[in-house]
């Protein structure tokens, strides 16, 4: 099992004509995502990959069926593109684009609200069901099939607990990172939501960071409602404050945001909190046995 | 992105914030030359991008133009320390003249983004004057909040909501509302992330002014604002984060002496993380970026190396979809063209590890492998005592 998207999902990607998009759609296909259609506003009717490309994300829609989009537009009309997926009844829209202003996210977000469409990122990796589908840029090749659900702000440092929960014998059953910015899409609350109801999944791995207050409201959350196993990871213990460490998310501004605020939190709410992130996976471990 | 006080003054000036009259001197002649036309009385303030700069002897009342000429000596050159600078202190190359106000109030109006409620937050508060951290832990009650709908941005009536929760009346309360408009108007068409004004002054007469300004703006953003990338101003920051900045590298300099090169924001964080946990502690932040170029390991190679404090490395990659064997023949063609001075332990994970190992081993350069993060941390911190 897994949440989101499986081997039914059709996706569309904007901006499948430039590089990045064109190299990652390469490797979305051979992993066996089905990749129905491209858009690139001016080369409509074009084949690329061997994916009939249309002008607009509505055509892509009607002609293909595309039930979810991959967002490779550059930064400043990441939010347009974002609106347009929405506009077109995309249901899961997943937007790697990094560098997107704040003030165009606030207003993709006022866009996506009163509709049952999901956002993923921006400035994410994407998501995996192993086996079955991956729309974004992580390698496909170091997830296996499994139980654990993995939720994360982070990129390679996901990939390193995937490569740690495998170690322990465990597989995926859908991995998703939310994003390193300020402002993004489905946030910790709501992924753990759509975890609690999937059958295919035992436990689930929570990897924050510093900054905002995300965190604190998972532990409330895992508190009060979700029945499963958690381990948790943050990064940024020994991040100073007020510097953006890498991602436009990653800060603590005005005192807040700190790991060990996040740290503690999560604990109170039984969570397994690995101190170390090389004890990821020895905290799946236990938490599973 | 940071801007000095004087520059924030201007910005928010062109948006109907009334600011002081006053300008910036470089010289103590051109500081004595302002206070002739606006003094006698004026406040010098030494412009660094860090707040604290009262109590460090950052800014002074003099009351007529040959004080001015002796204060703007004394401070044009000083290195000011504050609790934001560090001890090391800044460097003061410019100071604002200004002229010298009857204060009768000072409040608080500052606009950032609320991340949780996803919409920027006008604060305003009676208590001015002080660090806004400090009355929100103290006084929550005292400090009032309007958020901002993106579809219709700062409405009138919050303007003037918040403007009589401060108590302004009369003509005070018609500048007030004016004065908090503008100020929103300023954030929004700059894509600032944090745009304050901390004293909101009330003169004796009753008028409203920026006794100070700040601003800092998305980073994402500056492309589309060249006016404002323009006045960055790099002697206040750090150069070796100047420089690596010039690549498109996210470095950040620490107190510690472990270096770290990391592809990917988060990792690099863990990896801070585990060099403390493992006993050591991080000399500093460098992402090298998820896709790991050979040009941005060759200039992050270089711009670790130069730090002088860096007594050991760890190069932590976990490559993903980019083949361990490039990455490693690029760490070798970096550490040869640059110089390999200090012991550096190297993981590399993904496809291709072992070729990348053996392409390590055969460089005649005096790497160490590992294999997993833990063993890569307990290799790398032996090898850089604490306190050397």
């Amino acid at each position: 099992m897994s949440i989101l998207i499986d081997e039914t999902t059709r996706v569309v990607v904007q901006g499948i004509t430039g590089g990045e998009g064109s190299f990652h759609s390469q490797r979305m296909l051979e992993y066996g995502t089905k990749v129905v259609a491209g858009v690139t506003p001016g080369k409509g009717g074009q084949i690329h990959l061997d994916v009939p490309v249309f002008n607009t994300v509505a055509e892509a829609v009607e002609k293909e069926e595309a039930n979810a989009s991959a967002i490779f537009v550059p930064p400043f009309f990441a939010a347009d593109a974002i609106m347009e997926a929405v506009e077109a009844g995309v249901k899961v829209i997943v937007c790697i684009t990094e560098g997107i202003p704040t003030f165009d996210m606030i207003k993709a977000k006022q866009y996506l609200k009163g509709t049952d469409c999901k956002l993923i990122g921006p400035n994410t990796p994407g998501i995996i069901s192993p086996g079955k589908c991956k729309i974004g840029i992580m390698p496909g090749h170091i997830h296996t099939q499994g139980t654990i659900g993995i939720i994360s702000r982070s990129g390679t440092l996901t990939y390193e607990a995937v490569q740690q929960v495998s170690l322990q014998g465990y597989g995926q059953s859908t991995a998703i990172g939310i994003g390193g910015d300020p402002i993004v899409g489905l946030k910790f609350i709501d992924l753990l939501k759509l975890f609690k109801e999937d059958e295919g999944t035992e436990a689930v791995i929570l990897i924050g960071e510093i900054g905002g207050t995300a965190e604190e409201e998972a532990a409330e959350y895992i508190k009060e409602e979700f029945p499963k196993p958690v381990v948790s990871f943050i990064a940024g213990q020994t991040a100073p404050p007020g510097r953006r460490m890498g991602h436009a998310g990653a800060i603590i501004a005005g005192g807040k945001g700190t790991a060990k605020e996040k740290m503690e939190a999560l604990e109170n709410a039984g969570v397994l909190v690995a101190k170390s992130p090389a004890e990821i996976g020895a905290k799946v471990k236990e938490a599973l046995s | 992105m940071k801007i000095h006080e004087y520059q924030a003054k201007q910005i928010l000036y062109n948006f109907g914030v009334q600011i002081p009259q006053g300008e910036v001197a470089e010289t103590p002649e051109k500081a004595r030359e302002i206070a002739e036309r606006i003094g006698p009385k004026v406040v010098l303030k030494a412009q660094v991008h860090a707040g604290g700069r009262g109590k460090g002897g950052g800014i002074k009342l003099a009351n007529n133009p040959e004080e001015v000429e002796k204060l703007a000596q004394e401070m044009i050159g000083m290195t000011l320390v504050t609790h934001q600078t560090g001890p090391e202190g800044k460097l003061v190359k410019r100071i604002l003249v200004e002229e010298a106000l009857d204060i009768d109030k000072e409040l608080y109006v500052g606009i950032v983004i609320d991340r949780a409620k996803e919409a920027p937050v006008v604060m305003a508060s009676s208590e001015g004057g002080v660090e806004i951290e400090k009355v929100a832990a103290e006084t929550p009650e005292l400090i009032f909040k309007e958020y901002i709908n993106p579809a219709t941005g700062f409405l009138s009536f919050q303007s003037r909501k918040l403007a009589f929760k401060l108590g302004l009346r009369g003509d005070t309360f018609k500048q007030g509302v004016k004065f908090i408009t503008g100020l929103y108007k300023a954030f929004q068409a700059t894509d600032a992330s944090l745009a304050e004004i901390n004293p909101f002054l009330i003169t004796k007469q009753g008028n409203v002014l920026a006794l100070d300004a700040k601003m800092n703006f998305d980073d994402n953003a500056i492309p589309r604002h060249k006016d404002i990338a323009e006045m960055r101003d790099l002697d206040e920051e750090e150069p070796l984060e100047v420089e690596a900045s010039k690549y498109d590298l996210n470095y950040i300099k620490l107190d510690g002496n472990v270096g770290c090169m990391v592809n990917g924001a988060g990792l690099a964080m863990a990896t801070m993380d585990l060099i403390m946990h493992t006993g050591g502690m991080p000399a500093n932040f460098l992402d090298v970026g998820g896709g790991v170029s050979e040009e941005a390991v060759k200039n992050a190679f270089r711009i670790l190396v130069s730090d002088k404090d860096v007594k050991a490395a760890l190069i932590n990659i976990f490559g993903g979809i980019v083949r361990c064997d490039l990455v490693a023949s690029g760490i070798v063609k970096a550490a040869k063209e640059v110089g390999l001075n200090v012991p550096m332990v190297v993981r590399l994970e993904g496809t291709n590890v072992e070729q990348g190992k053996k392409i390590l081993q055969e460089s005649g350069l005096s790497f160490h492998s590992a294999s997993s993060m833990r063993e890569a941390a307990e290799k790398v911190v032996p090898l850089a005592p604490r306190g050397q």
